[in-house]
């Protein structure tokens, strides 16, 4: 493999300063969405006391997970020595970090008091998975940071490969603990299924991928750098392994729940009468976030054509917000089994009177924040490779050559 | 020069007499609290020597009675919450506080209607405590599962957690409330077992008065540990069960004829 040189991203200035201005125009509306729902209260959005958590959670949880599986192709280069992902690595930790800190902006902006996250950081409780994902989120995002030191700074290099582990190590951590945020809630039939841990992960490889290919994708176009056919395919085929994966836990994890007969209401209810929820998951999760891209990604041609990678790239990322829909919001949506054999006729309280779901529709306001901080993870990155070298100047298939191992020194 | 020595006098007077006034307006409430304070047992700490219980006896839960529901709004200041301007009936209904309900179930089998009331089962083991990050969401020594609202920053986590979904979160500006029930947009609250009224020495609450108003006595309410109380003698009496049993939460309150 030739030396790789990384250089700033030095679009035309009237280009790069238009893209940040749409940006900030964004995060704009999304900032003054959440300043409008912390001021009149939570209830000018969807949410009730019955769907506690809503669209922010969906725009937040996905974030969060993307951003650690963003951090998968900088291990995969590190780590596990594969050369050809090496010149990734810096902008796989990049857009890691700001990813996140949207995710973690949106989750903080959606609280009932955000003004006390200063209690939240000096009050814990270490039996609550959310205490321990404060520092797993923070800890990410420290540890991130270092990782890029060690890629970019060459007194560093000696100490990528420690420093990756635990970058790995950790955010393996991470998305174990936000898919057990849901996994361990005993009270609600759509959870209470350690699967969803595991199920978290791979999901957060698949989006976290997409996510990076379509950036990658984005700022070589932009200012036309090379970007070698092997390179892609290979990136697209990994998008793809990881996609069948997501695949193959939603089957577990459905059929986790069917093993006892007391969720076949529940597994029934998703797959089939759950109205909304229903077309969420066999359209967005399954069809347009696992299966089309799925053929797309293996496709003897379309699988190498740059427009269809991103197309499948954009469908997988499309898929995880309908996944995160139904887990998140669907889960809550179904009653929660409080008297089995039971039919509830009437309830003060809406608990499910005759089996009815809880209703939920977002509002505006929900929307805009959750798209406000995906706007400030773009922008976070947008500044981060206009200013410092972050991006290689060319992933063409003579520069990295993807059957390229970087062979363990021998001790 | 006589005249001007009298007005002076009596402006003097007025002066002492007005700060005198003032003086006592503005300490006497001071020494009123304290002596509220220290003369009820509020200021002992709570002690695990009792925990507090109820029994709710479904056959005795009249179809389409209210009384428990209606006393706990009064009681605990949510008749006061008012529908935000702009929200539609059927959303504020889902999004104001209740902390007590009414439930009709039939079983699928044999067809037989039951109705009980619901609200927090002040849990032994309560994951609402378990998953809240800030430790907002505690047990009482005695038992009882409440908020702090000092602490809770709002996540909602502990209304995902709640098999019994006990809990309401305030989506509004809160215009009027008790002093005895604080509430607060943003903040997540549930049924506190009338605890101003325990902290006063009142072993009662608002639902299980009302229901005896009523004549129907289907809430007991009393000391767990205390085998000589009327809710321990119930309990004694009746076969009860805990809802959601199967998650071994350890209840407070237990249900008979279910």
């Amino acid at each position: 493999m030739k030396r790789i040189i990384y250089r700033e991203w030095r679009i035309d200035p009237a280009r790069y300063w238009g893209l940040l201005a749409i940006l900030v125009a964004i995060i704009g509306v999304g900032a003054a969405a959440a300043l409008y729902m912390e001021h009149t209260g939570h209830w000018v959005t969807g949410m009730t006391n019955s769907v506690v958590w809503g669209t922010p959670h969906i725009f937040a949880v996905f974030l969060v997970i993307t951003a650690s599986g963003v951090l998968n192709v900088a291990t995969i280069g590190t780590v596990f020595g594969k050369g050809a992902y090496k010149p990734l690595g810096r902008l796989s930790g990049l857009l890691a970090v700001a990813l996140l800190m949207g995710g973690l902006l949106v989750l903080v902006l959606d609280l009932g008091r955000p003004e006390r996250l200063l209690v939240a950081m000096t009050h814990y409780n270490f039996r609550s998975i959310f205490a321990w994902n404060i520092f797993l989120y923070t800890g990410f995002m420290a540890i991130a940071i270092g990782y890029l030191w060690t890629m970019a700074e060459r007194k560093g290099n000696r100490f990528m490969k420690p420093v990756g582990t635990l970058a790995m190590i950790w955010r393996l951590a991470l998305t174990t603990g936000t898919g057990s945020i849901f996994g361990f809630l005993v009270a609600r039939e759509a959870y209470d299924a350690a699967i969803l841990a595991p199920m978290f992960v791979l999901m957060s490889f698949a989006y976290g991928l997409a996510a990076f290919l379509l950036v990658l994708m984005f700022t070589f176009a932009q200012e036309e750098r090379p970007l070698g056919e092997k390179m892609l395919v290979k990136l697209a085929r990994l998008l793809g392994v990881f996609v069948a994966g997501i695949l193959y836990f939603t089957v577990i994890y459905h059929l986790t729940k069917v093993y006892g007969a007391k969720h076949y209401d529940f597994v029934s209810w998703v797959l089939r009468d759950g109205g909304a929820y229903t077309a969420l998951f066999w359209f967005g999760w399954v069809l347009v976030g696992g299966l089309l891209p799925l053929g797309i990604l293996y496709h003897p041609v379309l699988g190498k054509t740059r427009g269809w990678v991103a197309t499948a790239c954009a469908m997988v990322i499309v898929g995880g917000l309908a996944a995160m829909g139904v887990v998140i919001i669907g889960s809550q949506a179904y009653p929660m089994p409080m008297f089995p054999g039971h039919t509830i006729l009437e309830s003060g309280y809406f608990d499910g009177v005759q089996g009815q779901a809880a209703p939920y529709s977002p509002s505006l306001p929900e929307v805009l924040l959750g798209v406000g901080g995906v706007a400030v993870g773009l922008l976070i990155t947008a500044v981060g490779v206009r200013v410092l070298q972050f991006l290689p100047e060319s992933l063409a298939d003579e520069i990295v050559d993807p059957h390229t191992q970087v062979r363990a020194q021998p001790a | 020069m006589n005249d001007v020595e009298e007005t002076i006098d009596q402006e003097r007077r007025r002066f002492v007499g007005a700060a005198a006034g003032a003086t006592t307006a503005l300490v006497a409430p001071g020494v009123f609290l304290h002596t509220v304070a220290t003369a009820t047992p509020r200021s002992e700490a709570v002690t695990s020597a009792v925990r507090w219980g109820m029994l709710v006896d479904t056959t005795k839960c009249a179809d389409g009675c209210t009384a428990c529901v209606t006393a706990c709004e009064v009681e605990n200041g949510l008749t006061l919450q008012s529908k935000p301007e702009g929200q539609s009936e059927a959303m504020w209904e889902q999004q104001r506080s209740v902390w007590i309900r009414k439930v009709k179930l039939q079983d699928d089998v044999t067809g037989r209607i039951t109705n009980l009331p619901l609200f927090c089962q002040h849990c032994e083991y309560p994951p609402c405590v378990d998953v809240c990050p800030t430790g907002a969401s505690f047990k009482r020594a005695d038992g009882i599962v409440l908020v702090d609202r000092h602490t809770c920053i709002g996540c909602r986590y502990c209304m995902m957690a709640c098999p019994y979904k006990a809990r309401s979160f305030i989506h509004e500006m809160v215009e009027e409330k008790l002093t005895r029930t604080p509430r607060g947009k943003g903040c997540v609250e549930s049924c506190t077992f009338c605890v101003h009224r325990l902290d006063y020495g009142d072993i009662s609450t608002a639902c299980a008065d009302a229901c005896a108003v009523d004549g129907h006595g289907a809430i007991v309410f009393g000391d767990l540990k205390d085998p000589d109380s009327e809710l321990n003698q119930a309990l004694r009496a009746r076969r009860s069960r805990q809802i959601r049993a199967d998650l071994e939460l350890n209840t407070g309150v237990r249900y008979a004829g279910i």
